[in-house]
């Protein structure tokens, strides 16, 4: 089968029209740089089969960034039969700046004009036949977005593919002519392919390539003596970018007649030429100095009160309903399901998620009455009701909210929108040594850090991007709010605090923290390295594609429902084991909330395992001091790393066993702390172990900020590179530890604050002289 | 007169006399189009001074003011 690479500038469409020839739903994105890996997909509408690979986006083939390091390396090395080169003729001069590399290449290459459908609304013309003339190679208009001319592009690329073409440069007639040519005949008498390129590179001074042939480096260090450029001197690097984009101004660009608008200026009387675009109009108000950042904030409540938001209008927040009790579809499984007076009407996240939540309800009532009449075993309904679909089903309730914030980041992306955000955040953001870039990902995993880890593809370098995914679970996901609301609502009925408001807020601002901490000291020492350049494109602002979006909220809707039927689902089984038996595998009985057999929750196997690891959690003060029942807080911490929704359902769980089995009285708790969604479960914990306040803010934290949930671990791994999991999940253990070490020690024992100011003085001082040492040390070795 | 990018004024335009640095960043800035001879015009600057957006060989470009210190322009008055 013919082998073709697909090769272009970030964000020309490449992805696109990768999708459009081989129908494949990869990931495609207004930001450049969303491939990041090579993909691979088969074009079938032609006279032959052709094997497309798409290649990530690169400008160049320099040796800095790894795209460009494995696009170069494919052509290399995989030999394809030929390279369509993506071309945006909206911006043809950065463009062909790449195809003059290319072009140097023993390749066959077809130049894919794209855009071509802007590039007539603009009303400017290309000359096709000039280009490609001074091209050398065919050069074939189209559009990705519309799949114009694809079948013609790919009958040229299968002719070239069957014919060799040999590299050549518009290089060879400056002043590095001549020590091209003396490298490539050196090069040649090795029998190495591809002499020209890699003649080139070496002349360029590629770090790679003076590796690899520094025997023939050393006729470029002694012309370096001999050559001098009137402007550059012997800086060929400087020299031989300057004459690409000389050539390309000269000879390429003359081939594109711009259309111009004048109108007349009203003051001046003279002719003004007019170049504003709509594009331009936008972002005047969307980056304007005074009111982006605004505009931006303003965006972002949008989106998150839309997929969040239980009160859409703020109906109920302003009063309208005094004296009214209504509630929709009341008595149903789709109760309030658009509308309610006990909290207004629902944002469409809400209300897709009222819909799942009742439709599950519905198929777990059918399932369990179906066993029921079919004369199952007790046990044998439980595991399926409680175990499988229970568990299972609370995953999937937080899907439509989950798509919904995906969707919205996706439009906010396709529009060029996030690349804007990245320009206006920078700022802000180096201060802690990511680029403006991470902000996304990072506000994402206040939704779910699912989605936020994948958004990750989008940063520059490898360190930004394991820094970022690791701080991801630290801003608080939409599955953590229970914990939070619940804890904070047992506080202030049994500690006497006066607001909820202020815990919760203070929760998620103790994430920000932390991740702002963890970020600092993971560039200072494991991932140090410089800021990455922020020296990015902006692109133009375009419609979304209504296919592409679906196609990227469909793709995320298989992946995550994938997980929560395989992964998901079997750890809720093995959960669902360890609770209903004891270690002698006897089945602890219940129903209806009471315990029907000698044994209770009590006594199960996870009991157990809780009791053997409570020890661990004693600095955080929910671990040996707390007594026979500690060890609902350590079970409460290890369910959740399934799920966080796991922490306060196996209170519940955990609440009526030790109120069925004694250990605890209902009756004693406070009146009203029923009304709080699970505070009553938390308070009951609260009751039967005696733990403090800060014992209890340290649990929070310690959920808050240690590893998170078991989709979110599996996707950190898919994005990570391989290895990197382990010190991850490690690290993930560290930070809760000290972290909600931290507020049980100083909340108790004031005085405790001295020593982490002490030992947070010595960290920095050591990782500051360190720092400095290996500093020294790698100046001396770059000397 | 020539000054570098990083003390225009928003609407100044400039045509590039040279660039310095080294390394990535200004293997970077070559290869994103910022090499002698082009033209320049400074579109923007972030809400917070920094980065800045400018025009560039037809298209926006956005680089940090660290990064634009190192590119050396000689004004063009007036504009087109």
């Amino acid at each position: 089968m013919i082998k073709v690479a697909l090769a272009g500038n970030p964000n020309c469409g490449k992805t696109t029209l990768f999708n459009g020839l081989t129908g494949s739903t990869a990931h495609v994105g207004n930001w450049p740089g969303v491939t990041v890996d090579k993909r691979e997909g088969v074009y079938k509408k032609g006279s032959e089969e052709v094997n497309v690979v798409d290649l990530p986006g690169i400008y160049s083939l320099s040796p800095y960034t790894p795209e460009e390091i494995i696009s170069r390396n494919f052509i290399i090395d995989e030999k394809p039969d030929c390279v369509i080169n993506l071309v945006d003729a909206t911006n043809l001069e950065r463009n062909l700046y790449l195809t003059t590399q290319l072009l140097e290449m023993d390749v066959p290459v077809v130049v894919a004009l794209n855009m071509m459908d802007v590039l007539e609304k603009n009303r400017d013309v290309i000359n096709i036949n000039l280009l490609s003339k001074n091209l050398g190679v065919p050069v074939v208009p189209i559009s990705a977005l519309k799949e114009d001319n694809l079948k013609e592009l790919m009958e040229v690329v299968i002719e070239q593919s069957k014919s060799k073409r040999a590299g050549s440069s518009i290089l060879l007639n400056t002043s590095v002519g001549e020590v091209i040519k003396k490298v490539k005949t050196a090069l040649d008498n090795d029998g190495l392919e591809n002499s020209l390129f890699h003649a080139i590179k070496l002349v360029e001074d590629d770090s790679i390539e003076k590796g690899m042939h520094p025997k023939e480096y050393n006729i470029v260090r002694e012309e370096k003596g001999s050559i001098k450029d009137p402007t550059f001197g012997n800086d060929f690097e400087a020299i031989i970018a300057d004459s690409r984009y000389k050539y390309i101004q000269n000879h390429y660009s003359i081939a594109l007649k711009k259309h111009k608008e004048e109108t007349v200026d009203k003051k001046t009387g003279k002719k003004v030429i007019v170049n504003e675009t709509i594009s331009d109009k936008i972002d005047k108000v969307l980056t304007n100095r005074v009111f982006g950042l605004i505009i931006f904030v303003v965006i972002l409540f949008f989106v998150f009160h839309f997929t969040f938001g239980e009160d859409l209008f703020y109906l109920n927040a302003m009063g309208a309903f005094n004296g009214v009790d209504y509630t929709m579809a009341a008595g149903t499984p789709w109760e309030g399901i658009i509308f309610s007076s006990g909290t207004g009407i629902q944002s469409p996240g809400v209300f897709l998620q009222t819909c799942l939540v009742g439709f599950t309800d519905w198929i777990t009532e059918l399932v369990g009455s179906g066993l029921d009449s079919a004369g199952a075993a007790n046990w044998a309904q439980a595991l399926v009701c409680d175990g499988l679909l229970a568990g299972v089903f609370s995953v999937l309730s937080f899907l439509p909210q989950i798509l919904l914030l995906f969707l919205f980041f996706s439009i906010l992306e396709d529009t060029g929108y996030m690349a804007r955000v990245a320009f206006i955040l920078d700022r802000i953001f180096r201060r802690f040594g990511v680029s403006g870039r991470a902000f996304m990902p990072m506000i994402m995993g206040f939704g779910c850090s699912v989605p936020a880890m994948t958004n990750t593809r989008t940063l520059a370098t490898e360190k930004e991007r394991i820094a970022t995914v690791r701080v991801i679970p630290f801003f608080s996901c939409s599955a953590k709010l229970p914990i939070l609301t619940a804890c904070a609502g047992a506080i202030i009925t049994l500690f006497g605090f006066s607001n909820a408001d202020v815990i919760t807020l203070g929760m998620y601002f103790t994430g920000i923290i932390v991740a702002i901490i963890a970020i600092l000291i993971m560039r200072n020492t494991t991932l140090r390295g410089e800021t990455p350049p922020f020296i990015m494109e902006l692109p133009a602002y375009h419609w979304p594609k209504f296919s592409s979006l679906m196609l990227h909220v469909w793709d995320k809707c298989k992946h995550f429902i994938k997980k929560a039927f395989t992964i998901i689902l079997i750890s809720n089984i093995i959960i669902w084991f360890l609770q209903s038996f004891t270690p002698s595998w006897q089945y602890i009985e219940y129903a209806d909330g009471e315990f029907l057999g000698e044994f209770t929750t009590n006594d199960s196997i996870l009991a157990n395992i809780g009791k053997i690891i409570q020890p661990l959690f004693t600095p955080l003060g929910f671990g040996s001091q707390l007594g026979s029942y500690g060890w609902v807080f350590a079970v409460g911490a290890i369910t959740g790393l399934i799920a966080k929704e796991n922490v306060i359902a196996t209170f519940s769980m955990l609440g009526a066993a030790l109120s069925a089995s004694g250990a605890v009285d209902p009756s004693t708790l406070p009146a009203g702390i029923e009304a709080i969604e699970g505070a009553g479960d938390v308070g009951l914990m609260i009751a039967a172990t005696g733990i403090n306040v800060w014992g209890v803010i340290s649990f929070i934290v310690f959920n808050m900020t240690t590893i998170p949930c078991f989709a979110a671990v599996a996707t950190a791994k898919a994005e990570l590179k391989k290895g990197t999991l382990k010190n991850t999940i490690f690290f993930w253990l560290i930070t809760s530890y000290i972290a909600a070490s931290a507020f049980y020690l100083i909340g108790t024992w004031w005085w405790c604050v001295f020593i982490y100011l002490a030992v947070a003085g010595i960290a920095i001082v050591t990782i500051h002289f360190v720092n400095k040492n290996i500093d020294k040390k790698t100046k001396v070795l770059n000397a | 007169m020539e000054k570098t990018l990083d003390t225009f004024k928003v609407g100044e335009k400039g045509i590039i006399v040279a660039v310095n640095g080294e390394g990535v960043i200004r293997r970077r800035l070559f290869d994103m189009g910022v090499t002698p001879g082009a033209n320049v015009v400074l579109r923007k600057k972030a809400p917070l001074g920094d980065p800045i957006e400018v025009t560039i060989r037809n298209y926006e470009l956005t680089l940090r003011k660290t990064e634009a210190k190192n590119v050396v322009l000689k004004i063009v008055e007036g504009g087109e």
